[in-house]
């Protein structure tokens, strides 16, 4: 019986083995495609596989951004939360020779508080899902339908926030009202939708800057100049002080109380014992956390030498010289970031399904003027998310971890809730957990802890709900003894 | 879909929570553990990848014990015994 019961689970391994080949041998079937079809598309290409390294690395390290508040305020656990920080400092470091070499795509965000606001919407959103904007992606590929919905209510959500006006307009300040008709950089018949004013009338008068050029640094010049104020005062600094803050509330007491139990003696060793402890407790997720810091470099200096060799600045150069000209803005670009990022690539696949549906979604400064709506098979950052899926199926796969799960009840709520409170926070902060948060902090960028200071406060309301929800139903379930 | 906690015996309880995705697995756990008396046994059923890994963590920070870990056909199936 024992053999019989080996022999199967020798043959399921093995055919998750073929599946997860199948699934690797697609992608480089498609890219190949791609190839022959045109040699500029190598760019779109690259895109596929940083995706499908992403997806990788967050199936292999269980990488959500929800999960680093989330399991702190519900479990005590900062697995999660030491990985983030690990990333962004291994991120920043990258980045900063990056930048330093003039070798960067990063280009800082309007900081204010609208990422706070963004972050609370987002983070609340988050926790509603099960998982942030990549989390929910990399879940699809362990075969979660719930993370499924999340990401159809992403990017729903997002392209009807981004094109809705109407009754919605009559709440418009009138200074934002008044600044985006004095404006000229922008058409005014494309200033139509409540975000439209937000954008051209607020956000985009807000400042953007990264520290290095915030006269901290100003005596000093090369790689140190940005290594010291983009990576280690943005990031490096205020993320070891983030470590020593969580060790501090939600580790060292047990860990002491531990140390003290085998002996020994309390000081400076034992609590850099108790700090070392905390980092490797889950050792995949940090880990993964410093790899996928330095994918992220290795992803921006990859796509500046892309720009460089075709003489770009954003892929709708391209697609314009390949003669698709309907799937870029009014001024002639698409959706590029240059660097990893999940929520507008989303938003543009939403808003390219309601277009089929006869709603014209180009009368709008997101889509119309700064990122069109590409063909889905011809947008980057869209096949950088589905890279992610392919990466973290493949994973799962091998591990025995891919299963088929059909969102169910409460589910399916929660799933497509929270997808719309992350598309909503994800527009107000201009990104979500990776876009906002993870690579501008990285970058140099300031207003990227803001968003993540939102994101923490929404996650810690979406948790206070959580708890007494479960508690409720585990009172109903313990009734009957 | 429900969530299922059951008292199976003396001192043993089972948690069965196949379906249910992050949070919900690690949030019951907890939950489940705290309404348990030291020594008592909870038999933990869930197919959540992601949450393996936090709840290992969070057994670990609070002393409780791992007694089996076990994967069948895509479920996860963990053994505690409650500090």
């Amino acid at each position: 019986m024992a053999t019989v019961a080996a022999h199967m689970a020798d043959a399921t391994e093995k055919r998750n083995q073929i599946w997860a080949f199948v699934v690797t041998g697609i992608l480089i079937l498609i890219s190949m495609l791609y190839y022959k079809a045109n040699p500029y598309y190598i760019y779109l290409v690259v895109y596929i596989w940083f995706g499908f390294a992403y997806g990788l690395m967050l199936q292999y390290g269980r990488f959500c951004f929800a999960s680093a508040s989330r399991d702190l305020f519900a479990a005590g656990v900062p697995r999660m939360a030491v990985g983030i920080l690990l990333g962004l400092i291994f991120f920043s470091l990258v980045a900063a020779i990056l930048t330093a070499r003039n070798m960067t795509t990063f280009h800082p965000g309007p900081i204010g508080v609208h990422e706070v606001i963004g972050g609370i919407i987002f983070g609340v959103g988050m926790v509603l899902a099960g998982g942030c904007a990549s989390g929910s992606l990399y879940k699809i590929g362990e075969g979660n339908g719930t993370s499924m919905l999340a990401i159809i209510g992403i990017s729903f959500g997002q392209a009807i926030f981004a094109d809705i006006g109407g009754v919605f307009n009559k709440f418009l300040p009138q200074s934002w009202i008044d600044s985006a008709s004095s404006q000229t950089f922008i058409p005014k018949e494309k200033i139509t939708a409540w975000f439209d004013y937000f954008l051209v009338g607020d956000v985009f008068h807000k400042p953007m800057t990264t520290l290095d050029k915030m006269g901290l640094v100003s005596g000093l010049h090369g790689i140190i100049k940005y290594l010291l104020s983009d990576a280690v005062i943005n990031t490096i600094i205020p993320s070891l002080l983030l470590i020593i803050i969580i060790y501090a509330f939600y580790i060292r007491k047990g860990f002491i109380k531990k140390w003290v139990k085998k002996g020994g003696s309390t000081g400076l060793g034992a609590e850099l014992s108790g700090v070392w402890s905390m980092i490797t407790a889950s050792k995949r997720t940090s880990l993964m956390g410093v790899l996928i810091g330095i994918t992220a470099g290795l992803h921006i200096f990859v796509l500046k030498g892309m720009q460089i060799k075709f003489g770009v600045s954003n892929f709708g150069n391209i697609l314009t010289r390949m003669g698709h000209t309907a799937d870029v803005s009014i001024h002639g670009t698409v959706f590029d970031p240059g660097y990893w990022y999940i929520t507008t690539q989303e938003a543009q696949f939403g808003a390219w399904v309601l277009e089929k549906f006869g709603w014209n979604m180009h009368d709008n400064v997101f889509f119309g003027v700064n990122n069109g709506i590409p063909e889905p098979w011809r947008n980057p950052a869209l096949w950088m998310s589905v890279g992610i899926i392919f990466g973290a199926m493949a994973m799962a796969l091998l591990n025995k971890e891919f299963k088929f799960k059909l969102p169910k009840g409460e589910l399916i709520a929660w799933g497509l809730f929270g997808g719309l409170f992350m598309g909503l926070g994800a527009r107000i902060a201009l990104g979500c957990n990776i876009g906002a948060f993870f690579i501008r902090v990285a970058g140099g960028d300031p207003g990227g802890w803001l968003f993540g200071v939102g994101m923490v406060m929404g996650a810690f309301a979406g948790v206070k709900f959580f708890n007494w929800w479960s508690e409720r139903k585990m009172a109903k379930e313990m009734a009957s003894f | 879909m429900a969530m299922k906690f059951e008292k199976t015996g003396d001192g043993k309880y089972m948690l069965d929570v196949c379906g249910y995705v992050c949070p919900h697995p690690q949030i019951y756990c907890k939950k489940s553990l705290e309404k348990m008396k030291e020594g008592e046994v909870l038999e933990m059923v869930f197919d959540n990848p992601s949450s393996a890994e936090t709840i290992v963590q969070m057994l670990d920070q609070a002393g409780h014990e791992l007694l089996e870990k076990k994967q069948e056909g895509g479920k996860i199936v963990f053994r505690i015994q409650k500090a």
